[in-house]
């Protein structure tokens, strides 16, 4: 054997920002034909930004890409296509309304005479599907008639239809039941086996331990090391995860314990798949994080609490009565008093081509009545102070917002709902893609919030944002509170490791603090969970 | 699941349109003294062909996601300008025809342009469009009127028999094997053959697929390195030859041009409709041309029936043929709504709002 | 520094631009013909606002649903069902009953639109022939005999102080129209819903009592612009509404309103309005044919779309 030969796929000095944040910066990484290659990394590691480069979404702002040694540079999907690079990607790309066989070809079909030569189609889609072991799936059912997990193997189908030499799978597992893992296993070590280099991305550490060769940790968009994945245990690839620079200074916790009845309380959520039997209560004062990768569940769990999604299960009480909220005008009505902060401000938060002003009041526009009409004085009254109180930075409220800085229009969707004095806050990762020195305000005024005697809820996708805020934070994983970090707890060794749902060696004052509140979250179920986290996934 | 049950389900609209006009029509050849005749039959399928060509226009941009409000208007331009070149020698024919289909797929490219280039909504650039293609109709043809050759009108408007007897083919439509179909409608025909020879190949290629990708998740199509822009082009264009030939239809079947506004906006109308009977999504994506032909048969079939019921009998009571604007509008009205199922099943009201 | 924002939008001004031209266009025409400016009388005008106010009519209240980035197809019908109806029952009954009517249309268009989530395009033009079909059906065919009231026929013909009725109709209700729009709750979340729907849904806004809202007051317009059409003619007439849609959609839209919603000032509308109204009677005077004006007036439309789309491009 030769060691000669150049990898498969080299990068070099790959860097690429996004407006003033560095995604990846000075990144080398090799990979080996026949080794599948596990990336690990927090949210916001970078990893994500890779796989897009290699795959051809994203074009690099410098370094170099290599293939076999040979520089390459790709302008789409369709060259790294050329190369032999297919990638299934969390979000889906399959077309809901073609059947199995139409989207298995959907780029390059076998043609007769010109046109799509179904047998043919349906004849190699029939190959494909045999490959990943699911000749149960008939190739001519649509693909919106399938589940989640059946169209996640059809994806995995696709890819193999293009006999790739770097196959890169994105939580690629994510969506499966326990029978197809294995079978994806199984794929993908023959691949290995056939000389495919795969890059493989995934949140189940027992995965990786299973599956991969090779590891690379990503930390804060730098390549932390590259190692054989025996060589390393658990608690060593965690600490290279953590340990990202934290500039940002949080305002000071609140000392003594939270005082009071909860003003919300949850019982069993249970939503779709999304949300598994989520319990926990909410008190006056308190900030409570919600930790875990991204896509947990998180996002639902604060869209059921609104009163946005259908037929969720579970209690929720409002200081101690059992509501059913229908829907968030009723969530944010007098007795209940609810605001959300939604994920995507641009969709969701704002109306973009409206004014500042209107924005603003938005939300609060029955507060702002005098008879039938809107009381002018009043509105302006109450933007100017908001405008005030947050610091937005704008000459005039009547410009658009879309005119505004994302974190003026992020401090602009906060102001809509301070203005109707909520006494419960949801937030869904409210400083994201914003700059530090409104980062800091947000923090200020979610403290301000708390001592006033609201109660918080927020999802970060920054665990120092959870590190630096929050007084208690559940950690969720697959739609389960996992775990339950409080006060000392709350370090990011534990929030990462709680995001791969792995037990540590030696974790700090795991048995510690069982106070009052804890009572509202099941100890015993969050300690079983992390019993059965090395087990097999479900 | 075997394949048929699974076409079956997956053809569930067409399959509804195909009773429902097999159900209607038997109906009314039951009642029709002359029902199931020759005669009667070709009488329907004229009848019948100019909106099953709208129809199918329709269902093109529809399946894009989209709309197109000219389908009525370029037919009624096609219709006119029929009316000034179809006539003359075999050779003067055959450029008016082409002339004719010609100026629908530029009429269809148009639209295609204003929605995919010039990014204006489909509603509103094919509004503004029916109004130019309106306009031009009455430059051609102020006042009905025109002259069409008379043996191509009477070959392509009657059964196979007159076809044959009149381009002399067959012997004249008396060679023995051809007895079997001489009693076929032409039009019925014509529509067959444009399905074979038009819609199938365009459905079988990558374009045609691309259609029903973007219609149904054009972002999933656009990441599949589907040509998005092209398939739309081709929606319209196609749209825009079908409209023209029922234009022709209409020239050859009334033997003059008439650039009549109202009809052409019912006949918009009524594709919308016929479209939404023959199973096609008005969000895109799923459907056909085939269901969109038993839509318009099955709109076509309810006005036939008005016309048989016995006023003495029960139904002559609630079929006054006065009823029948009302009674197409409730089967819209009832069509469309069943697509509400769709509503009760999102579980995310964030969804709703697309 | 405070931003000198301008009282008229884009649109308003090119539609204001476009009306003076064609203004001074046809008094070039009439001139050069050896007639007088007859375009710049005030005799003249008057009588083009007088016209324009049936169209402003039924376009102000289209308008509030295709600022939510809906459509209604239903309008001729709403307007002819609710004229004929009118005038069958006669008396000092007959507006108020064809005002209900026009809400009654409005309100089932809004719950098909908001709860079913069927296309407006689709379930209004359904609506649309079920109207039609119940007026075939009431009037049995026929042209209906009723005449239209008296009051009808004041507010479509009458003067009051030298000023038009029908044009002191169409300011009240604009008058209304602006206040909604401008300064109440409900205006606000027309805009909010039209520009984003999810948006306003979050911000605890009654999307569908918002949406059923505006199809009811469009409803409403419609109907009222049925009554004094009737009044106009004397009579309520099958069909009457039909050639009204197409002007009403093209005024809106040419007034500058987005026709995905969110977007849209009344003063656009109003001036849309007068622009279509005042090309009609401009082109009728100078003796195009129906043919030239359907052209033309297709081609101004498109032209408008693509010009908003240019000078709109940079907002996002």
């Amino acid at each position: 054997m030769t060691s000669i030969a150049p990898p498969l796929l080299g990068l070099s000095a790959v860097s690429k920002r996004y407006g003033g944040v560095h995604a990846l910066r000075g990144v080398d990484l090799e990979g080996r034909a026949g080794s599948i290659h596990a990336v690990l990394g927090e949210n916001g590691a970078g990893k994500s930004t890779l796989m897009k480069i290699v795959a051809g979404v994203v074009r690099p702002d410098e370094g170099q890409i290599r293939i076999d040694g040979r520089p390459v540079a790709f302008a789409s999907p369709k060259d790294a296509a050329a190369q032999g690079i297919a990638c299934i990607f969390q979000e889906l790309s399959l077309v809901p309304d073609l059947s199995i066989a139409d989207n298995i070809s959907i780029t390059n079909p076998p043609r007769r005479f010109g046109l799509i030569d179904r047998r043919a189609q349906r004849r190699r889609a029939e190959e494909l599907l045999a490959r990943v072991g699911c000749e149960d799936i008939h190739p001519l059912s649509l693909v919106k008639d399938l589940p989640l997990s059946r169209r996640q193997m059809v994806e995995i189908a696709k890819a193999l239809g293009r006999d790739p030499r770097i196959l890169i799978l994105d939580e690629g597992t994510s969506a499966l039941t326990g029978g197809d893992v294995e079978r994806i296993y199984a794929i993908v070590r023959r691949l290995r086996d056939e000389g495919v280099l795969l890059l493989y991305i995934s949140h189940r550490m027992n995965e990786i331990r299973d599956l991969a060769d090779r590891c690379s940790v990503f930390r804060n968009g730098a390549h932390v090391e590259t190692f054989d994945t025996d060589a390393r245990s658990d608690d060593e690839i965690v600490r290279m995860m953590v340990g990202r620079d934290i500039h940002t200074v949080f305002p000071p916790k609140r000392a003594e314990a939270r005082a009071g009845a909860p003003v919300l309380e949850v019982r069993g959520l249970t939503w779709a798949e999304r949300l598994r039997d989520v319990s926990f209560a909410l008190h006056p004062g308190e900030i409570v994080g919600l930790g875990g990768l991204e896509g947990q569940g998180q996002r639902e769990l604060l869209l059921a609490l609104f009163g946005v999604l259908r037929g969720v299960e579970g209690e929720v009480l409002v200081d101690g009565v059992p509501r059913r909220i229908s829907g968030p005008g009723q969530a944010k009505s007098t007795p209940i008093g609810m605001a959300l902060i939604p994920e995507d401000r641009k969709t969701e938060g704002l109306m973009l081509p409206m004014s500042v002003a209107d924005n603003v009041t938005a939300a609060s526009l029955s507060r702002l009545r005098r008879g039938p009409f809107i009381d002018a004085e009043a509105e302006r009254r109450s933007v100017e102070r908001m405008v005030e109180r947050l610091r937005i930075k704008v000459d005039d409220v009547r410009r658009p917002v879309s005119t505004l800085s994302g974190g003026n229009q992020q401090k602009v969707v906060i102001a809509k709902w301070l203005l109707n004095e909520p006494r419960i806050v949801l937030m869904n990762d409210p400083t994201r893609g914003i700059d530090v020195g409104t980062k800091q305000e947000i923090y200020q005024l979610l403290r301000d919030l708390a001592d006033a005697g609201a109660a918080v809820l927020l999802f970060s996708t920054d665990y120092a944002e959870l590190i630096g805020c929050c007084d208690r934070v559940l950690m969720l994983y697959e739609g389960r509170v996992v775990r339950v970090l409080e006060g000392g707890e709350i370090d990011e060794m534990n929030l990462v490791a709680g995001a791969f749902d792995l037990s540590l060696a030696a974790p700090p004052a795991a048995a510690g603090a069982a106070d009052g509140g804890r009572a509202h979250v099941d100890g015993a179920r969050s300690d079983a969970a992390r019993v059965d986290a090395r087990g097999s996934h479900v | 699941m075997s394949d048929l049950r699974l076409r079956l389900a997956q053809n569930r609209g067409l399959i509804g349109a195909i009773l429902m006009f097999a159900l209607l029509y038997g109906l009314y050849s039951v009642l029709h003294p002359r029902g199931g005749s020759g005669p009667l039959l070709v009488q329907n399928a004229n009848e019948s062909f100019a909106l099953v060509l709208a129809a199918m226009a329709q269902t093109l941009p529809v399946l894009t996601g989209g709309l197109d409000l000219s389908v009525g208007p370029l037919m009624t331009l096609v219709n006119c300008l029929a009316s000034q070149v179809l006539n003359g020698g075999p050779a003067d024919l055959a450029l008016g025809i082409a002339l004719c289909l010609g100026a629908g797929l530029l009429g269809g490219f148009v639209n295609g342009c204003l929605v995919v280039y010039g990014r204006v909504q489909p509603i509103v650039a094919t509004l503004a469009s029916g109004a130019v293609f309106t306009g031009i109709a009455l430059l051609l043809r102020p006042t009905p009127g025109g002259e069409i050759d008379k043996d191509l009108s009477f070959g392509l408007t009657y059964d196979l028999a007159e076809l044959a007897a009149t381009f002399g083919l067959f012997d004249d439509g008396k060679a023995p094997w051809f007895a079997p179909f001489a009693g076929l409608p032409t039009p019925v025909l014509l529509v067959v053959a444009i399905v074979v020879l038009v819609w199938l190949p365009f459905r079988a290629s990558v374009t045609g697929r691309g259609c029903y990708a973007v219609g149904s998740s054009e972002g999933a199509a656009y990441m599949s390195g589907i040509a998005v822009d092209r398939s739309r082009l081709a929606a319209y264009m196609l749209a825009g030859l079908f409209a023209a030939t029922a234009g022709l239809y209409l020239a050859l079947q009334t033997g003059s041009g008439n650039a009549d506004a109202p009809q052409a906006a019912a006949y918009t109308l009524n594709s919308i409709a016929a479209v939404v009977i023959g199973g096609t999504s008005l969000f895109g994506g799923s459907g056909g041309v085939v269901g969109s032909i038993f839509g318009a048969l099955v709109l076509r079939a309810i006005s036939f029936n008005f016309r048989v019921f016995d006023p003495g009998s029960w139904l002559g009571a609630l079929a006054d043929p006065l009823l029948q604007p009302f009674v197409e509008g409730l089967v819209l009205l009832l069509a469309v709504s069943l697509g509400a199922a769709r509503v009760l099943r999102v579980r995310n009201r964030l969804h709703l709002f697309g | 520094m405070r931003l000198a924002l301008p009282t008229f939008d884009r649109p308003s001004l090119l539609a204001a631009g476009s009306i003076l031209v064609i203004l001074l266009a046809g008094s070039a025409y009439t001139l050069s013909m050896g007639g007088a400016a007859t375009f710049l009388t005030p005799g003249y005008l008057l009588q083009q606002l007088q016209i324009a106010s049936f169209l402003g009519l039924i376009a102000g209240g289209l308008m509030m649903v295709i600022l939510l980035g809906h459509i209604d197809l239903s309008v001729p019908w709403t307007l002819t069902t609710a004229a004929v109806m009118a005038t069958a029952v006669g008396g000092p009954a007959a507006i108020p009953l064809a005002l209900a009517i026009g809400c009654a249309v409005g309100v089932v268009n809004g719950l098909g639109v908001a709860y079913l989530r069927v296309p407006s395009m689709i379930f209004t033009l359904g609506v649309n022939t079920v109207l039609q079909g119940l007026m075939v059906l009431h009037t049995g065919g026929y042209a209906p005999q009723s005449q239209a009231t008296p009051l009808m026929a004041f507010l479509a013909t009458g003067r009051v102080l030298g000023l038009p009725a029908a044009v002191l109709v169409w300011i009240a209700v604009s008058a209304v129209l602006v206040v909604i729009l401008t300064r109440t709750p409900l205006g606000r979340a027309i805009y909010a819903v039209g520009n984003r729907e999810a948006a306003a849904y979050l911000s605890g806004i009654g999307t569908n009592a918002v949406v059923i809202t505006c199809f009811a007051l469009c409803g409403i317009c419609a109907a009222l612009a049925g009554c004094m059409l009737a009044g106009y003619s004397a009579k309520a007439y099958q069909g009457m509404g039909n050639a009204y849609l197409l002007p009403a959609i093209a005024a809106v839209v040419i007034g500058g309103t987005h026709v995905l919603g969110g977007r849209g000032t009344y003063t656009g509308t109003v001036l849309g309005t007068i622009l279509i109204v005042l090309l009609q009677s401009v082109l009728s005077v100078m003796q195009m044919p129906d043919a030239g004006r359907q052209i033309i007036y297709g081609l101004v439309i498109i032209a408008m779309l693509l010009a908003f789309r240019r000078a709109g491009g940079t907002e996002g």
